[in-house]
């Protein structure tokens, strides 16, 4: 068995091309979902981008939820660097949800300026800390961190649940929920200041998430741990070597990854819902997972991923109204391909451009071919 | 590419050779050629093993010998040739098939389930029936006359992870056997045995050959093909070089033969002139892994300006010694001192204390420990010293900096490709080793710890990492070098320290000390008569 | 506590425990072969909402039942695809069949039925009833031993029975059998499998559906045996509390049967705890929920004992070299 010499993908195939391929893939197959039910996907499609883009009421909460869909989406990322798989983004975020409403509540008439910083250190040290200790236990007793993060995931559940119930209710309240706060503490959304967003839920969290944005890219590519993190993703036998202390990395990712997933709530509590109420995340943190697998990782693609699930979720909310029958669950089923086909089945699409691009290109080829004897050297 | 000067069979062999009748014959290679990608493993191999011989095949790494003997063994499929067992032409698909024609292998790793029993392994992939229970049963009994007859007496109860590397290999024979091999294909099998193991191997080995099995030993060791073959057939760069008796042969043609030209043993340097002591190791204990002690109360010191050399068998404490002075694994007990100075070395940053105080370290695996090779070459440049002011301030990294240094040492060090933004993977073994020497020497450090300088490593290569291993020791540094090939041990150090089962057991002078010493000293003998023990003594053979 | 109080809440505990005992065996078939399954909820909710809506619309439940299984073999295999074919990442394959089955199953729940998610109610017929086990009436009037075998071990429905079956036939596939020695062989070293001349991934595949099988009856317990139609998400996070229990049992079948008979009594418990007190302490009920999931990461701590999962978990095998 002879077997062709395959280059690696050029850089724009990697990081644009291949997600696009693995989207269009997703698309089609809950179009043909659609279909099959005997519903037209086109009208489905444009009904979800008029839903998502139509005017400046749709965009405000297109761009509401992919600021949680940002956040989440780097909580994963920043833990791949390093080689960690968190999917307890959803825990994290929910109990960061904690941090955020006792310090909200208590500084409720202090203008929100004041409670919006203090409200984000709250988030990211609950959600922070709930990323750390699947973190030490990984890091100091070997525990896998997936198992620990979905775990905890439950474990959050179970403590939210409580707290709000037993602790944070207020007396003679039915529904299981905290008290409200004060307008005074309450963030700003972007619709006082541009109209055109009307009272959509669009906050100046959004800020915050571009500045995360900006933080992550100098963390990840331009600060001397994040280089320490990156070599721990790639291989953690060099690090020990390098004496870079790999359990020390792996803590302070997950709390960074925690704290990044925490953010969500200061979104959802100060930004929108003004106080704690149950399942707030709405599972933004598995859509993190799609999201970071869309955007490679890297905080450009994370922002257009995010803006994409963003829109998706905002659209399917409208698809509903518009088409009859068809549900936003929709929606769930195109980010589940997503995943499916960007994270898992990679290999349906990559060797078959490898060897387009290696036809394509024959001055290429010979450089494959000496890359590869190169190699083999070795 | 043969080198016609050693190609030209003398008119024996050759008449020696096609005497050879087909039926003598329990294997036959023809034209056999494997591609990997763009590398061409095997060209145009043939081979021939007579029944009832131990046949070797020798060659350096990456000549090719694993591969051809995988095809044999049907876990690769060749892209051209043929197979011939026993005369009649077979197109072995797959590993099952190979065994049916009675091919067995005994691999360089062991292909056995860690948890499972002895007698279990045995019996994975030939069991009699859907059921294990008379499978099982049939094989314990088999397992006891095949121990009777070869000599490969083992409990058939005992868990793998359990018993020594020596009965693991054991077992990977009695598999075979228990499969109905008349053909054995050893691949490497003394690298992971003590010097006594492998010995038992050679009169297993023995025995089997006097019961008509046929044997291939695949070795790059010149002196157990001395020891043990009959026949050996050279590979160099995926081609069969030559096929010779080895009784009409000796070592020096055949290591000419598997290079390609003379080898240069010897490296050229001048006397040393050992100053103060640098790095001294103090009543060391090492653990592994698996909480085996394997460093037993090690204590030696090393001085600016020598060389002190680690001789010993793999896997004999030498790794986990390595890396326990530098800081990558926790000592159990013991002090290491550099310049007087205990160093602190606990924990899993105790390789970043030990670079700051001065302590360089060159591991013995360059491509799991000292590179990420999926990181761009100036990374790799300054992996473990990111933390140094020079490339950057505070906590951001300035990657300018430590692009220009890289490009500097690339010159400095003839990297090649010269690309500090290659990816490390696509650089030769040679070359990624210089990135690593050139980021641990560069440093200035006092103290260098070298393990395994030259494996994998090209000859041209071989050569410039020797000399920049003088180099520094004649620039009044401390030297540490561990490898297992004796000749180049013997040939850089100073001070020749020999390792074995934790050990330090004897100290050598390399300008007087012989072979025969240091293999003694290795197999951890210390009472002279057993050199004569036949197996042994043939074995330390006249190596250059 | 009266013997009844005590046989009732034994009585939960076996049926809350079912679900679980079978998706336990289901992922332990894979994941001995080396294959993680984090997906063992979306198969189960796949199988349950297939089943149900299959049952609903033939009016039988053996078609239900059917159904829920092929549906969730199919699953299996668009993981196993994935996850050995492909070579993917067996931890977002499961990821993306969990997210897959939520999204698929309300989405064509409320496009077939106009409930809500919701399949139709199921009438009798359209799923499995309590099985009377013979004599269970005649020896109820026995003292103690009459109500256990009566109210206990009689008076379930059959996915109960194969629930129960199932662990001492894994026991013995796995440890008694030809294919039981390979498929933990090829979870721990694939390599020597594949050099015994077996193929690892026919065998991967071969766990990979036994793990769709038993899924499929899994879920089906949830919507056409305990409940009486398909409601959202109705599987709950119970294919994660299976995945802990297979953790805390060590991979093995009979401490997984224990395992899950101990999470299936907490949560038996913790219905009955509902505003109880114990002790004179109000235990939150959450406390009790979130304590088979609290378990499992202490005991992966290694701060009680130490799981240590099949060696080659969670990687393609290549051969590459």
């Amino acid at each position: 068995m002879s077997t062709a010499i395959l280059k690696p993908l050029p850089r724009w195939a990697d990081v644009v091309l291949l997600p696009l391929l693995n989207l269009l893939l997703a698309f089609i197959v809950s179009g043909l979902v659609v279909l099959a039910i005997g519903q037209d996907p086109l009208a489905a499609l444009n009904a979800i981008t008029t839903g998502a883009f139509g005017n400046g009421y749709n965009i405000g909460y297109t761009l509401y939820y992919s600021t949680n869909f940002i956040f989440t989406g780097l909580a994963v990322a920043v833990a791949a660097h390093a080689g960690l798989f968190n999917i307890g983004g959803n825990g994290q975020a929910y109990i960061a949800g904690l941090g955020v409403i006792l310090v909200a509540l208590p500084m409720q008439f202090l203008p929100w300026w004041v409670t919006f910083p203090v409200a984000v250190v709250a988030g990211a040290a609950v959600g922070g800390f709930w990323g750390f200790i699947p973190g030490w236990l990984q890091a100091k007793r070997g525990s896998h961190v997936v198992i620990t993060t979905i775990m905890f995931n439950f474990i959050a559940a179970a403590i939210m649940v409580y707290m709000v119930v037993n602790v944070l209710k207020p007396p003679g309240v039915l529904a299981p929920e905290s008290a409200m706060i004060a307008a005074e503490g309450r963030m700003p959304k972007l619709g006082t200041f541009i109209p055109w967003f009307r009272n959509t839920d669009v906050n100046f969290t959004l800020i915050l998430a571009l500045l995360c944005l900006v933080g992550a890219y100098i963390l990840i590519w331009h600060t001397r741990f994040g280089f320490a993190m990156r070599a721990l993703g790639h291989n953690p036998t060099a690090t020990r070597y390098a004496g870079m202390s790999n359990s020390r990395i792996i803590m302070i990712v997950m709390t960074m990854s925690g704290a990044l997933a925490g953010m969500v709530a200061v979104n959802q509590v100060v930004g929108v819902q003004y106080r704690l109420v149950l399942d707030y995340v709405a599972d933004a943190g598995f859509v993190g997972i799609a999201v970071a697998l869309m955007g490679r990782n890297h905080p450009i693609g994370i922002l257009l991923a995010a803006l994409l699930f963003g829109a998706l979720y905002q659209g399917g909310n409208e698809l509903q109204y518009v088409i009859p029958g068809l549900s936003k669950e929709m929606v769930v089923v195109i980010q589940a391909l997503v995943i499916l086909f960007t994270g898992a089945m990679e290999g349906l699409f990559r060797p078959g451009l490898q060897r387009i691009f290696t036809t394509l290109s024959p001055g290429q080829k010979d450089e494959a071919v000496a890359r590869n004897t190169v190699k083999s050297e070795s | 590419m043969t080198d016609p000067v050693h190609n030209g069979d003398n008119p024996a062999q050759r008449s020696q050779r096609t005497a050879a009748a087909s039926s003598d014959l329990a294997i036959e290679l023809i034209k056999i050629n494997k591609r990997f990608g763009a590398v061409h493993a095997n060209r145009d191999i043939d081979l021939k093993v007579r029944r009832g011989t131990v046949h070797g095949i020798v060659g350096e790494n990456g000549a090719g010998k694993s591969t051809l003997m995988s095809i044999l063994y049907g876990f690769y499929t060749a892209d051209s040739g043929e197979i011939r067992v026993n005369g009649t032409p077979h197109e072995i698909s797959d590993s099952r098939h190979a065994l049916a024609l009675g091919i067995g292998m005994v691999h360089q790793h062991f292909m056995l389930v860690d948890n499972f029993s002895i007698l279990e392994n045995v019996v994975l992939g030939a069991e009699d029936s859907a059921m294990l229970g008379p499978s099982l049963a049939r094989a314990r009994g088999e397992l006891t006359r095949l121990a009777k007859e070869y000599n490969l007496d083992v409990n058939p109860d005992a868990i793998i992870e359990d018993v020594s590397v020596g009965t693991q290999q054991r077992v990977e024979i009695l598999k075979a056997l228990y499969r109905g091999a008349d053909v054995l294909i050893l691949d490497e099998p003394t690298g992971v045995l003590t010097p006594n193991e492998a010995d038992d191997l050679f009169r297993v080995l023995e025995t089997l050959r006097e019961q008509g099995k046929t044997i291939i030993l695949i070795t790059h060791k010149l002196r157990e093909i001395m020891a043990i073959t009959d026949y050996v057939s050279v590979m160099r760069q995926g081609q069969m070089v030559e096929t010779l008796e080895t009784k009409n042969t000796n070592p020096e043609q055949l290591a000419e033969l598997m290079v390609g030209r003379r080898v240069l043993l010897r490296v050229e340097k001048g006397p040393a002139t050992p100053g103060d002591t640098f790095l001294s190791v103090e009543n060391l204990v090492v653990k592994d892994d698996l909480g085996v002690i394997r460093v037993k109360d090690v204590s030696f010191t090393v001085r600016a300006g020598e060389i002190v050399g680690i001789a010993g068998v793999a896997g004999n404490g030498q790794s986990e010694l390595l890396e326990s002075v530098s800081g990558m694994r926790d000592q159990t007990s013991g002090t290491v001192r550099l310049k007087g100075t205990p160093l602190s070395l606990e924990g899993d940053d105790g390789a970043h204390r030990a670079r700051q105080a001065g302590l360089a370290h060159v591991p013995e695996d360059r491509q799991r420990m000292g590179l990420v090779t999926a990181f761009e070459e100036w990374e790799n440049a300054m992996l473990g010293y990111e933390d140094d002011p020079a490339y950057g301030k505070g906590i951001i990294l300035d990657a300018k900096a430590a692009r220009a240094q890289a490009r500097e040492r690339i010159e400095k060090f003839d990297i090649r490709p010269a690309n500090e933004r290659l990816k490390t993977a696509n650089f030769s073994g040679g070359n990624q080793q210089k990135i690593v020497l050139a980021r641990e020497m560069e440093r200035n450090p006092d103290v260098l710890i070298v393990g395994q300088p030259t494996r994998g490593v090209d000859i041209g290569a071989i050569e410039f990492i020797h000399n920049q291993i003088i180099k520094m020791r004649d620039a009044g540094k401390a030297i540490l070098l561990v490898s297992v090939e004796l000749d180049e041990i013997r040939s850089l150090s100073d001070r020749i320290l020999v390792m074995f089962d934790g050990k330090i057991v004897g100290e050598a002078d390399p300008a007087t000390a012989t072979e025969l010493e240091l293999g003694l000293m290795m197999a951890g003998v210390t009472d002279k008569k057993r050199a004569a023990a036949p197996a042994r003594a043939a074995a330390e053979g006249k190596v250059p | 506590m009266d013997l009844a109080l005590i046989l009732s809440t034994l009585d939960a505990t076996i049926r809350l425990s079912t679900p679980l005992l079978l998706a336990c065996l289901a992922g332990l078939y894979s994941e001995r072969a080396g294959v993680f399954d984090i997906g063992l909820e979306g198969k189960m909710l796949a199988a349950a909402f297939a089943a149900a809506a299959v049952a609903a619309v033939s009016g039988n439940v053996w078609l239900g039942l059917l159904a829920g299984i092929a549906v969730s073999i199919t699953t299996a295999a668009l993981q196993g695809a994935a996850a050995i074919t492909l070579k993917g990442n067996q931890l977002i394959a499961g990821v993306a069949i969990n997210m897959l089955a939520v999204g698929l199953t309300t989405f064509l729940g409320i496009q077939w039925f106009a409930q809500g998610g919701r399949t139709p109610q199921l009438k009798a017929g359209e799923r499995f009833t309590e099985i009377q086990l013979p004599f269970s009436a005649e020896l109820s009037g026995v003292p103690v031993l009459g109500p256990i075998y009566a109210d206990l071990i009689s008076g379930h429905n059959l996915l109960v029975y194969i629930a129960v079956i199932a662990v001492p036939i894994t026991w013995w596939v796995l440890y008694r059998t030809r294919f039981g020695l390979r498929l933990r062989a090829v979870g721990e070293n694939p390599k020597a499998v594949d050099t015994a001349g077996i193929s690892v991934i026919l065998l991967r595949y071969q766990a990979v559906l036994i793990t769709g099988l038993l899924c499929g009856f899994a879920g089906a317990f949830f919507s056409i045996a305990q409940g009486s139609g398909f409601g959202n998400n109705m599987t709950a996070g119970k294919g994660f509390i299976a995945l802990a229990a297979l953790i805390f049992a060590k991979w093995k079948p009979v401490p997984a049967m224990f395992t899950c008979l101990l999470f299936g009594f907490l949560d038996a418990l913790q219905i009955r705890l509902q505003g109880a007190e114990v002790f004179g302490i109000g235990v939150p009920v959450q406390a009790i929920q979130a304590l088979p999931y609290i378990l499992t990461v202490v005991l992966l701590a290694g701060f009680i004992g130490k799981a240590v999962g099949p060696k080659a978990g969670g990687v393609a095998y290549s051969k590459e070299r």
